[in-house]
């Protein structure tokens, strides 16, 4: 069967049942993907850079946010794909966040290992880290009385942690 | 220890035993690593990715796992011996390109690689022969646990272990396992089954991972997701929505070649075999193709006086470099072709050779 679009070969078939009223596509995967019906799976960093990017740049000045300690800008990252430091994550936190979250399935945070040795400043962050863990532990094993006082604990980090 | 004693042979983990071997050839994990306190990699000058490889070496040699490994320099390693360790899935093709300061430990069975200064400071990776992912992840927990005590790593509570690309974040864990699907692909299923495994936001490459077009139905199958799951959450969900089905199918086709169209299928082995044992030229793409048969001859028992050790050796010393390291000479690619059939057809009329 030949897409409906161009002439290649359709893959991607769906049947909608709209308000009683039952319409087929019979697509290729490339006008599959254009109609928004299925997603590419190895979406390449530098094509999520400019997807997601472009639009809420227009609107502000992201591209002129410049890490301190290794003086790499977001436009130069939007070019090469590459961060420079780890103290980027911070510095371009707002808009990679969004480039994060689009990569790994809309992921909330880290689950899982996390290092023997932190320093001082991620001291605090890290006890918060192990509560989250103990936290994702207890639902996972159905122990809710733990994890509403480990929730308790929690939020005494503040909302935005 | 001298790595050139490695060249001449296949490592024990290609030795094509490991459960479900006739399907999956190999798994590993790789996990990335940043040292605290440095510049990322690609952003550090040349002094600054000395001085990792230094602080990285250091201290993974005061280690007793890393005076057990070898150790390389990379500016020291000729470009022949990088490709050698890349055919060997020793070191990724972006180390052995790369420049810079950069380096590898590897351990004497072939099994363990740490690769510094690659795309992160560090690349931790286990291999393993079969489907053994769990096995595989916790030798590379083994080594993990003894660096980690070594340095500082940079970490952040929200993003995990931190990357120079924000699409390894998180755990940093790559699981990757390398198939063998030749009925699936004869019986025109393989497309559905890489659509299903995309749909699972899993990566499907060639032989060589990244970068690289899938040759004789070997396929490499990995996760693309390393944020908000954990180590062991990854590697399950690949072997159980994934690989098992996957080696289920192939599998049923296999059976199902068997049981409707046996004369088509010994006639594609045996020509294979055929052209194999008697080819005067062979680029390597022709031989991975036709070796892709032979080894489904074999592990189908449709081929019975050939060992799958044999076709494994085969495989990885007629690939370029392999050749050339030896023939122990340059060779443009059409002396290598005529070597290649000359390897092929004397490892085939007599293994032992």
């Amino acid at each position: 069967m030949k897409c409906q679009l161009c002439n290649k070969q359709a893959t991607v078939h769906l049947t909608e049942i709209i308000n009683g009223e039952k319409t087929e596509k019979h697509l290729c995967e490339e006008c599959a993907y254009n109609d928004g019906i299925t997603i590419k799976a190895h979406v390449p960093i530098n094509e999520l850079l400019t997807d997601l990017v472009e639009s809420q740049e227009q609107a502000s000045e992201l591209s002129e946010l410049t890490c301190p300690q290794c003086t790499m800008t977001w436009s130069e990252f939007r070019k090469g794909g590459l961060l420079g430091c780890p103290k980027d994550y911070e510095i371009f936190d707002e808009p990679l966040r969004k480039i994060i979250s689009k990569a790994h399935e809309n992921a909330k945070g880290h689950i899982g290992r996390s290092p023997l040795k932190v320093s001082g400043k991620h001291q605090d962050q890290m006890s918060l880290f192990r509560l989250r863990q103990k936290l994702q532990h207890a639902v996972d094993n159905e122990d809710y009385e733990v994890a509403a006082s480990l929730r308790d604990e929690i939020e005494k980090y503040g909302v935005h942690n | 220890m001298d790595i050139s004693s490695l060249y001449n042979h296949v490592a024990p983990w290609m030795d094509g035993s490991g459960p479900m071997n006739d399907i999956v050839i190999s798994s590993r994990i790789r996990l990335a690593r940043n040292i605290s306190g440095f510049l990322f990699f690609p952003r550090a000058d040349a002094q600054q990715q000395r001085d990792v490889l230094n602080y990285v070496h250091d201290r993974l040699m005061t280690t007793d796992v890393g005076k057990s490994m070898m150790y390389l320099d990379m500016e020291n390693v000729p470009v022949l011996q990088r490709s050698i360790l890349v055919e060997r899935h020793l070191i990724s093709r972006r180390l052995a390109e790369g420049n810079g300061a950069c380096g590898v430990s590897i351990s004497q069975d072939e099994t363990l690689a740490v690769m510094i200064n690659e795309e992160d400071h560090l690349r931790l990776q286990a291999i393993a022969g079969g489907l053994q992912l769990e096995e595989t992840y916790s030798q590379i927990n083994r080594i993990e646990n003894v660096l980690e005590e070594q340095m500082e790593y940079a970490f952040s509570p929200r993003y995990g272990y931190l990357t120079a690309c924000p699409t390894n974040v998180g755990t940093g864990i790559r699981v990757s396992v390398m198939l063998h699907l030749p009925a699936l692909k004869m019986t025109g299923q393989i497309e559905k089954v890489f659509r299903a495994a995309r749909d699972m936001r899993l990566a499907v490459r060639g032989f060589h991972g990244e970068g690289t077009e899938p040759i004789g139905d070997f396929f490499q199958l990995s996760n693309q997701t390393t944020l908000g799951k954990s180590e062991s959450q990854i590697i399950e969900e690949l072997t159980s929505l994934a690989v098992i089905p996957i080696v289920e199918y192939e599998r049923r086709a296999r059976q199902k070649l068997i049981d409707d169209r046996q004369v088509a299928l010994d006639d594609k082995i045996f020509r294979a075999l055929g052209t194999l044992g008697n080819c005067r030229m062979i680029n390597s793409e022709e031989a991975m193709f036709l070796l892709s048969y032979v080894r489904l001859g074999v592990h189908l028992e449709r081929i019975k006086d050939l060992s799958l050790n044999t076709v494994n050796e085969i495989f990885l010393m007629t690939q370029p470099a392999h050749l050339q390291n030896w023939y122990k000479k340059d060779m443009d690619p059409t002396q290598r072709d005529q070597m290649r059939a000359e390897f092929i057809v004397k490892k085939l009329s007599s293994p032992s050779n």
